[in-house]
């Protein structure tokens, strides 16, 4: 079974999460979460604001420890792998990196390798292949003696892809990868994603605000809603009208999506209401 | 090695080449500085003499001058310099903000206010107000932190508290110095300006003593410190284990900057305008603990013989750093308003 047929079959969780509590301080931000991302698939979180989604990110990321309940890598806690070997297993791209002022894409993307990396030693042939491999898949070459402060915005996400690419991990997580992109430099950056998970292997989890978008790039989908989840599985089985209408509080239709044949959300709004209502299909 | 690696490998080394020798070239000019101080003052001393003094052989009129006088003044300068310029880009890396530095949100005039205390409210003197100094410029530094914690540090809150935190501290030093005694007056003073005129070797060998052992540990944290450069969860998802880096960084540069405060006062700015310049040189996002620690050595120096030599009137090297740094800090404060503000 190669990964890019059948692709809803379940197949092994690379990092699961069990029945956790999130919060900052006393506030808890969410509760009961057990959720797993197959390994070698692209998992999508979704939800409105402040439902919990980056917060789950960043427990399943480590940078969050929960309040009850752990994330399990490879069915290990992963508050006890070492910090270095963790690194070298999962990466990581925050919803806003911050770069060095001026500093040349080259020099960022070579941070990736820092897991890598021991005191004193040089900087080898594998890391100067991994870093040219990072480049060249997310077409950013062509930018190595740039200045990150002088790309544009889709640019400067692919170099941050790239880093996180640089790190050879098989586990990738981004928080809202496409957040501050137009529409097409946000099909680009998921297109990309899609590359590597098809062409690495790369189990790829990210949140992501467009559920169209979501639909079409995921192989499986979490949905929460106040800090629960409302539902997991493949996007064709969960993305209904009641869904929608649960997570975001907003009556839609969803319809086939004619180029991928994923479902495809038409929201309906006030002014369409009685049109929209009336023809309201049941998926 | 695919045609990708060799740019991007050419691109690297080039920068790396660029670095080293401005590093290099840093060093080069310390020691140039320093060699100089030894040679110029009321008594022009040739190279000659110099080095033989330096080696210990006795030179009639210059043993005095440079061995007893001239080389403690300018060691200690030397090593408060790379102490303040390394403790000063150490924050501003960390917080991600030119504006935190040490000697901007209150550590050092935390050391200074408790050496004053330690001297005219206790009547302590010698190593035991510099072992005050740096215990209160930790924990003034730890109470920031602390205060300025709200679900992780943001640098422009930490620097806003670090700024009030220095004017209170102010007021305290105010309050000792009216305090003071005439007699503890003299002694006092060097902890509240910058000043080199009491160098000797009882200054310079501690601080010498405590640098050694400090500055390797946080010269490798390096590294790390670069990556906090971007940002906490990024660190964190490159490997970096960041409490304790930051922990690591805070208490070793904080040590830094008060054993440099105990033995030569607060230089103004010298840690503010050390990181910056250093950033300018050597270009961005490369380590810059070592070029700053050098610019530092070298604003020490050079100012320290402007104020010495350059006017009628002799001034402390504080009086001099001080001129330099405030129109930056004005024009930081104009460009942080404008865009937030970065290294």
């Amino acid at each position: 079974m190669t990964p890019s047929l059948n692709r809803t079959v379940s197949p092994m969780a690379a990092l699961r999460a069990d029945s956790l509590t999130l919060g900052y301080g006393d506030r808890t931000v969410a509760s009961g979460l057990t959720v797993s991302l197959p390994e070698g698939r692209v998992t999508a979180i979704v939800g409105a604001n402040a439902c919990g989604k980056s917060t789950l990110l960043r427990a399943l990321a480590r940078l969050l420890r929960p309040t009850d309940g752990q994330v399990l890598l490879d069915g290990r806690d992963i508050h006890a792998v070492p910090t270095r070997q963790l690194a070298r297993r999962l990466g990581l791209l925050p919803q806003s990196p911050l770069a060095p002022e001026g500093i040349a894409v080259g020099d960022l993307v070579a941070r990736g390798r820092h897991p890598y990396q021991r005191m004193l030693s040089r900087w080898s042939a594998a890391d100067e292949a991994a870093v040219a491999a990072a480049l060249d898949a997310t077409d950013t070459a062509g930018l190595a003696d740039r200045s990150v402060d002088e790309l544009s915005g889709g640019q400067r996400q692919r170099v941050w892809i790239a880093m996180a690419l640089a790190q050879e991990t098989d586990l990738l997580l981004l928080d809202e990868p496409t957040t501050f992109l137009d529409v097409s430099h946000q099909v680009d950056v998921l297109d990309l994603l899609a590359d590597l998970n098809r062409s690495r292997g790369t189990t790829i989890a990210m949140v992501l605000h467009d559920l169209n978008l979501a639909a079409r790039y995921a192989d499986h989908l979490i949905a929460l809603r106040e800090g629960r989840i409302v539902a997991e599985g493949a996007p064709s089985d969960v993305v209904t009208g009641d869904l929608v209408r649960d997570v975001f509080g907003m009556e839609a239709r969803v319809i086939e999506d004619p180029v991928s044949g994923t479902p495809l959300v038409v929201p309906i709004g006030r002014h369409h209401r009685s049109a929209g209502l009336a023809e309201v299909a049941v998926r | 090695m695919s045609a990708t690696a060799i740019t991007v490998a050419v691109g690297r080394r080039r920068r790396a080449r660029r670095r080293t020798v401005i590093v290099g070239v840093l060093a080069a000019l310390v020691v140039a500085a320093w060699f100089a101080s030894l040679m110029v003052g009321h008594t022009f001393y040739g190279p000659s003499d110099v080095v033989q003094v330096v080696r210990g052989e006795t030179v009639p009129g210059a043993s005095f001058t440079v061995g007893d006088l001239r080389l403690p003044r300018a060691s200690l300068a030397v090593l408060t310099g790379l102490a303040f310029g390394m403790g000063g880009v150490t924050f501003q890396t960390m917080l991600r903000n030119p504006l935190a530095s040490p000697d901007v949100i209150g550590i050092s005039t935390g050391a200074s206010a408790a050496g004053l205390f330690a001297i005219v409210i206790l009547g302590l003197s010698g190593l035991a107000v510099s072992a005050v100094a740096v215990v209160a410029a930790i924990a003034v530094a730890l109470l920031i932190y602390v205060l300025a914690w709200k679900d992780g540090v943001v640098g422009s809150r930490l620097v806003l508290i670090g700024i009030g935190m220095a004017a209170m501290l102010h007021a305290v030093i105010s309050w000792v110095l009216v305090q003071a005694s005439e007699w503890d007056l003299q002694a006092a003073m060097r902890w509240f300006s910058g000043n080199l005129n009491n160098a000797g070797w009882d200054l310079v060998v501690p601080l010498l003593v405590v640098m050694a052992v400090v500055a390797p540990v946080l010269l490798a944290q390096g590294g790390r410190l670069d990556l906090l450069h971007l940002g906490d969860d990024t660190a964190a998802a490159l490997g970096v284990p960041v409490e304790r880096t930051r922990l690591l960084c805070i208490v070793t540069a904080v040590v830094l900057m008060a054993c440099a405060t105990a033995a030569a006062g607060p230089v103004a700015f010298v840690a503010f305008l050390a990181g910056p310049i250093a950033a300018r040189l050597v270009g961005p996002g490369t380590p810059l603990l070592v070029p700053a620690a050098l610019v530092g050595a070298l604003l020490v120096l050079v100012g320290d013989q402007v104020g010495q030599w350059a006017f009628d009137n002799r001034y402390p090297v504080g009086v001099v750093t001080g001129a330099l740094g405030a129109p930056y800090l004005v024009y930081l404060l104009i460009r942080s308003h404008r865009t937030g503000g970065a290294l």
